[in-house]
């Protein structure tokens, strides 16, 4: 059942690491050991257990010591004492070559910053691990087409890095971890660099993935929401200590500490949550070309999906305006020729995806329709419904009452 | 306590008396020193000089367009009749020859040493003030040394041209590898690349231009070392620039001079078309 079994941890950085253990030892804090020695205590004391198939989220803020536990799992950064047990062997003790083929074999891993070759193509870069292990070429690249495939990049195998988005780097990066078909997926802040819809989008996918094929997943993140969406099981690190571990239901009714309870009350959810986290682009849309698209179609196939509002955009995700079933109604009746634009609805504003709850409370609340939300190129991302704004409300009240439980 | 009127430490006898114990003791060991870089030379020599010049354009002209443009190509063609013209063909084919053996050397142990400095800062902290010296020390220095150890002629001109020429595509690769991001580094070995698959197949490859760079500037400055090795009796257009130049007659030093720009600007911008183009 247990796959990877941390036992007391530690990482000191710095000249005489032998030295911060010492000082660890004898009981004084990370910054007593820092301005007596110059030494960081990077992690310290980390156990905890991650079991098979499960994604375990490491959650922390930024300086908590969490990308180096992960790092110290495959020993990119080597461990100062402890133990790191994998399927039973202790990952400290293999030598070199041990190493090379654990890394091979056992583990893949996904950057923030992607971190992809960019000399390779989408396709060489999906190989490179299988390559690493001298695969004969044909067979790595039926691998790696498949995981091309797995993560929706069919046909952009010829492809050069650079001539992709963010989004779509990082499926790449996802691919070539999921290529050498690990049993582990170490994920350093994988979705962090992304704008918030990718980053959702990424989490449904890699929890597509994990339903069809069980891998074990050690998540790093600093963002809550991602670490109660996608985490069986979460571990809170704080200052190079783990301070919780536990499920997200576990850990939000009994916090461990302040530390942990800060991290899940906040301050105001409201001034904090911003549209761009919440929007969802579930409201259907029409892309306006000219002359196509006649009122009268979008009117029936609003009618035919039972929708009230239809969202008319631009090619280029430009937003133009609303409709709704009673507006096409009149403008069809009133018999005027213009365009769709006739039917607009007046006065339809819309929100940038920085502004906050509070921001779009009375343009949520004061309208029928859900407020459509565009990025800062002024492209439509989606729309923030009542129901969605008030659920995203409830959830955020509910931690924060939990939190004083 | 000292004056500094008089000479306190005898530096340069000492200098002196070692050069002397180096050529009694051991010119027999810079003679085979010297054994490959003449097998190299005359093998460069020997072809460039028995392939009909016509021929030779010719493949300048194909190599200058196929790296770079077609404008480069009848450049390389006009200048190169010119120097025919000029009468120092000869001459030029023998420059070339030094040129591309001193840089054939440059490279095998340029791109060696410069991959080790690059990977290990307590090299390239050693390395540096070597480099700091073969690149400023003026070359007339260590002429006359090399003059006593491996007498004159062109090969020891390519050993002159060597030490000066060197530095650059040390320097430059050792730059080029520690460019490459760390992150990439990191997630080669996350992968279980072998520190040897992270050479091969990460820094080597996006060092690459910043390599060729280097190797442009070695060129560069193996051509420009080609009238001060004419001083130890080495041949090629440098040979017309200091006789032209001894004897006042500034016009046979100026045809000289004039032939060794074009063909800087030929092996200039082909080199730089290459270097370009790896990106």
């Amino acid at each position: 059942m247990e796959k990877i079994i941390i036992k007391n941890l530690y990482k000191v950085f710095g000249d005489d690491p032998a030295k911060g253990m010492e000082l660890v030892k004898q009981g004084k804090t990370k910054n007593e050991i820092y301005e007596e020695t110059g030494l960081t205590v990077g992690v310290q004391d980390a156990s905890f257990t991650i079991n098979r198939g499960e994604v375990f989220v490491v959650m922390g803020l930024s300086g908590s010591g969490k990308s180096t536990l992960v790092r110290m799992l495959n020993r990119l950064i080597e461990p100062t004492a402890g133990e790191v047990i994998i399927d039973g062997e202790d990952v400290l003790k293999m030598d070199y070559k041990e190493l090379v083929m654990f890394r091979r074999k056992k583990t893949g891993m996904v950057f923030q910053s992607f971190a992809l070759m960019p000399h390779l193509s989408v396709l060489d870069n999906v190989c490179f691990g299988l390559d690493l292990d001298d695969m004969h070429k044909d067979k790595r690249e039926e691998r790696a087409l498949d995981a091309l495939k797995q993560v929706g990049l069919e046909g952009w195998g010829n492809a050069y890095p650079k001539q992709l988005s963010g989004g779509m780097q990082q499926r790449v990066g996802l691919a070539r971890g999921l290529a050498v078909d690990p049993d582990i997926m170490l994920m350093d802040e994988a979705f962090s660099a992304l704008d918030p819809l990718i980053r959702t989008e990424m989490q449904d996918e890699l929890l597509k993935l994990q339903e069809q094929h069980e891998r074990t997943i050690v998540f790093i993140s600093h963002d809550l929401d991602e670490a109660l969406r996608i985490g069986d099981r979460i571990a809170i690190m704080e200052g190079g200590a783990v301070v919780q571990v536990g499920t997200p239901e576990e850990i939000l009714q009994n916090p461990a500490d302040d530390y942990v309870r800060a991290f899940f009350r906040g301050v105001d959810p409201t001034g904090v949550i911003s549209a761009g986290d919440i929007v969802r682009d579930s409201q259907p849309t029409y892309v306006w070309h000219e002359k196509k698209g006649s009122p009268r179609t979008i009117m029936e196939k609003l009618s035919d999906t039972d929708r009230e509002f239809g969202y008319i955009i631009g090619p280029e995700r430009q937003f133009y305006g609303i409709v709704s079933v009673d507006s096409l109604q009149h403008h069809i009746e009133t018999g005027s020729d213009t365009g769709i634009e006739g039917a607009f609805i007046g006065d339809t504003q819309t929100v940038s995806s920085e502004d906050t709850l509070q921001d779009i409370l009375h343009l949520v609340a004061g309208n029928k329709w859900p407020v459509p939300v565009l990025d800062e190129n002024k492209k439509y991302l989606g729309t923030v419904s009542k129901n969605r704004f008030l659920r995203t409300l409830h959830r955020a009240e509910d931690t924060e009452n939990m939190g004083t439980l | 306590m000292w004056s500094f009127e008089e000479k306190v430490i005898p530096l340069d006898i000492w200098v002196s008396q070692f050069i002397d114990w180096l050529v009694e003791g051991y010119r027999g060991f810079f003679q085979i020193i010297k054994w490959p870089v003449e097998v190299t030379l005359s093998g460069f020599e020997g072809v460039l000089q028995a392939i009909h010049p016509f021929i030779i354009i010719a493949i300048v002209a194909v190599i200058a367009w196929r790296v770079s443009n077609i404008k480069l190509a009848i450049f390389s063609v006009i200048s190169l009749v010119f120097i025919g013209l000029l009468g120092l063909w000869p001459d030029t084919m023998v420059t070339l020859a030094m040129v591309f053996s001193s840089v054939f050397f440059c490279i095998i142990a340029g791109i060696p040493l410069g991959i080790v400095a690059g990977r290990n800062n307590r090299f390239e902290a050693s390395i540096r003030p070597v480099l700091d010296a073969m690149q400023t020390t003026p070359p007339f220095v260590y002429l006359v040394p090399i003059v006593m150890l491996f007498s004159v002629g062109n090969v020891a001109g390519v050993l002159a041209t060597i030490i000066f020429a060197l530095p650059p595509i040390i320097r430059l690769t050792s730059l080029g590898l520690r460019q490459v991001h760390p992150e990439l580094i990191e997630a080669a070995l996350a992968f279980g690349a072998t520190n040897g698959q992270v050479l091969r197949k990460v820094q080597i490859p996006l060092a690459l231009p910043t390599i060729m760079a280097g190797l442009n500037q070695t060129i560069m400055m193996a051509l420009s070392m080609v009238v001060i090795a004419a001083l130890i009796g080495a041949g090629g257009l440098g040979a017309p620039v200091i006789l032209g130049l001894n004897t006042l007659d500034i016009g046979r030093a100026v045809i000289g001079g004039l032939s060794i720009v074009l063909m800087a600007i030929i092996l200039d911008r082909i080199t730089q078309s290459m270097a370009t183009k790896k990106e």
